[in-house]
């Protein structure tokens, strides 16, 4: 995704503009929900407290009732702790190792940066999704799984991403000097290139996390995700699709959840303050 | 100049099939990981251990792994796909309709998605900064950010069930005039153009804005070139490999896309046939099915790559 520099005339600063900041308040209270989802449900989660299913929002269910006739608030509460916890964990193994192993292939270059770029781009030349669904079906859905597929299957971007950037500080003069001085290959990664491109790996991270909500979500959708009585909110729409044909809010509300957080983070992206984007850029 | 083209595009075509055979050698050990012995699941639980280990020998499961995959690449090359385990039909007669099916949903979702997103990215890409521009960037923005599920849940929500304009399924069979058709086929590709439209009007505006901004372009504006000579005398034509490229990047969208949106709308396609075959554990049917995604997939991307380098003089060194 490209970055407008609509705002390259104004001064450098770390302060957020307005859409910036309100992404940013979206996502942490997310994030708090994920952290205090028992606490904050009304109900507990996987109680009948209804004998109507699929009812409508009222003072009692904010949200409306599922098809058993569940809550369907605190049902979203709790499938942020999934969405929101599985896709984090995911996107910090695949941005570790795509970034790690992209700054050795940099730095070392020779056979092994070209067995690891094609290695990494035969992995990505496969459907996501496909993959995702070839896999999980194979060893069956747990969270684990899913966390490792979803790792594996964007730590190749990551590491196109982060090699294409350390390419170039590799070339620079401080960092042939510091090779020169006799400086190991843990010394070049971590002090010289690292610091040098955060600001791009940080904003990279956070198109990463996207993707894998998305995916987690779709996976979740087809059935294979976070499996019964346990769910997400890509399982919260699936169970719930039945009362798709009436407009059931028990359908509805989980996708918004899905959006608003995945609009905000790429809100987020695009409006982060030039300091921090531009991190060594 | 041309030899060096050549050798070029051939370097990329022959990295590609190298690719293919990493990606149809990782299908292959995927689906073997497949919990189950699968002469075991066909027998059913009454089976004598003999039975079993003469079904596994007919079907070869008891040779090593990378001679079942060397005779598998064999029949995919001579075009025999097997059989499936779950009725004992040939795959190709199987995957023949689906994939006839799937194909006319990604060619009218092309023929309508195409043409608008250039449309809409090039004239954002005029406007820039307009708010003409910034409601179609905060658009395209949004639909990129949610997953294909919700496109297709809003378009149920909209066309069929607040409007009531469509079916909510698409069952192909029960066509008979040309406006069941229509109706049949309006909901998946309502939502498959969406998502792919989307990816295609961030990447057209770009391309657009990024030639907007070279010199060339300044240099027609100085002389008194107006506005819609300069977009589409001396913008546009340089623009057109980057678009060209994106156009065929979008399109690999749609094999991610199709697979939900079959499985929502019922509708009777390849991938709508390989969730299938997931879920009943019907292997050489899922791999058959996976490697037509990934064929498809990398024939997007190579043409994308191909179009990009004979476009761009820079990339050629």
């Amino acid at each position: 995704m490209t970055i407008d520099t609509v705002s390259a005339g104004r001064r450098a600063s770390y302060r957020f503009n307005k859409i910036g900041l309100m992404s940013l308040g979206v996502i942490l209270a997310w994030a708090l929900v994920a952290i205090f989802a028992p606490l904050l449900a009304p109900y507990p989660i996987g109680k009948i407290v209804n004998f109507e299913f699929f009812a409508p929002v009222s003072a009692r269910f904010w949200m409306g009732t599922d098809y058993l006739g569940r809550d369907m608030l605190s049902r979203v509460l709790m499938g942020a702790r999934y969405t929101v916890g599985i896709s984090l964990v995911a996107v910090a193994l695949a941005c570790f190792m795509g970034v790690a192993l992209g700054m050795m292939a940099a730095v070392l270059g020779g056979w092994i940066d070209t067995v690891l770029s094609r290695l990494m781009d035969a992995l990505i030349s496969i459907p996501s999704k496909l993959f995702g669904l070839v896999v999980v079906a194979g060893l069956g859905s747990s969270i684990p799984v899913l966390i490792l597929t979803l790792a594996v299957i964007y730590t190749p971007g990551s590491y196109r991403f982060a090699r294409a950037l350390a390419v170039n500080i590799n070339a620079m003069d401080y960092v042939i000097v510091a090779r020169a001085r006799g400086e190991g290959l843990g010394y070049l990664v971590r002090s010289e290139i690292l610091p040098n491109i955060t600001g791009p790996v940080l904003a990279d991270f956070g198109l990463r996390f996207v993707f894998i909500v998305l995916l987690l979500s779709g996976l979740s959708f087809l059935g294979l995700g976070v499996q019964p009585p346990f769910a997400d909110w890509g399982a919260l729409v699936r169970e719930n699709l039945g009362g798709l044909s009436f407009g059931a809010p028990a359908v509805i509300f989980p996708s918004l959840a899905i959006a608003t957080l995945t609009i905000s983070v790429n809100l987020l992206i695009d409006n982060l303050p030039r300091k921090i984007r531009d991190q060594g850029a | 100049m041309n030899r060096q083209l050549l050798a070029l595009v051939s370097w990329r075509l022959a990295s590609a099939v190298v690719t293919l055979l990493i990606v149809s050698f990782t299908i292959f050990l995927a689906t073997m990981m497949l919990p189950g012995d699968v002469a075991q699941i066909l027998l059913g639980q009454a089976a004598t251990p003999e039975a079993v280990a003469g079904l596994r020998k007919a079907m070869h499961l008891d040779e090593p792994a990378i001679f079942q995959f060397l005779k598998w690449l064999g029949g995919l090359a001579s075009g025999d796909l097997g059989r499936s385990y779950a009725n004992n039909m040939p795959i190709a007669a199987l995957i023949g309709d689906r994939l006839a099916n799937s194909l006319k949903l990604a060619a009218a979702t092309t023929a309508i998605a195409v043409p608008l997103a250039l449309t809409l990215g090039i004239t954002a890409a005029i406007n820039r900064n307009s708010l003409y521009d910034r409601i179609i960037s905060g658009l395209t923005i949004a639909v990129i950010s949610v997953p294909e599920f919700l496109l297709a849940t809003l378009a149920v929500l909209v066309f069929a069930v607040y409007l009531r304009w469509l079916p909510a399924l698409s069952l192909a069979n029960e066509t008979k005039t040309f406006g069941d058709l229509l109706r049949i086929y309006a909901l998946p590709v309502i939502t498959l153009t969406f998502g792919v439209s989307a990816q295609m009007i961030r990447m057209t505006r770009a391309a657009v804005i990024e030639t907007l901004n070279t010199p060339y372009v300044e240099m027609a504006m100085l002389k008194g070139a107006s506005r819609r000579r300069k977009v589409l005398w001396h913008a546009l034509p340089n623009a057109l490999g980057p678009i060209v490229n994106a156009i065929a990047l979008s399109l690999s969208y749609l094999l991610g896309g199709v697979i939900i949106v079959e499985t929502i709308f019922s509708y009777p396609g390849i991938a709508k046939l390989m969730v299938d075959a997931v879920s009943t554990r019907d292997l050489p049917l899922i791999q058959s099915c996976a490697m037509i995604f990934c064929v498809g997939y990398l024939v997007l991307v190579t043409i994308a790559d191909i179009i990009a380098i004979v476009s761009n003089p820079r990339l050629r060194t």
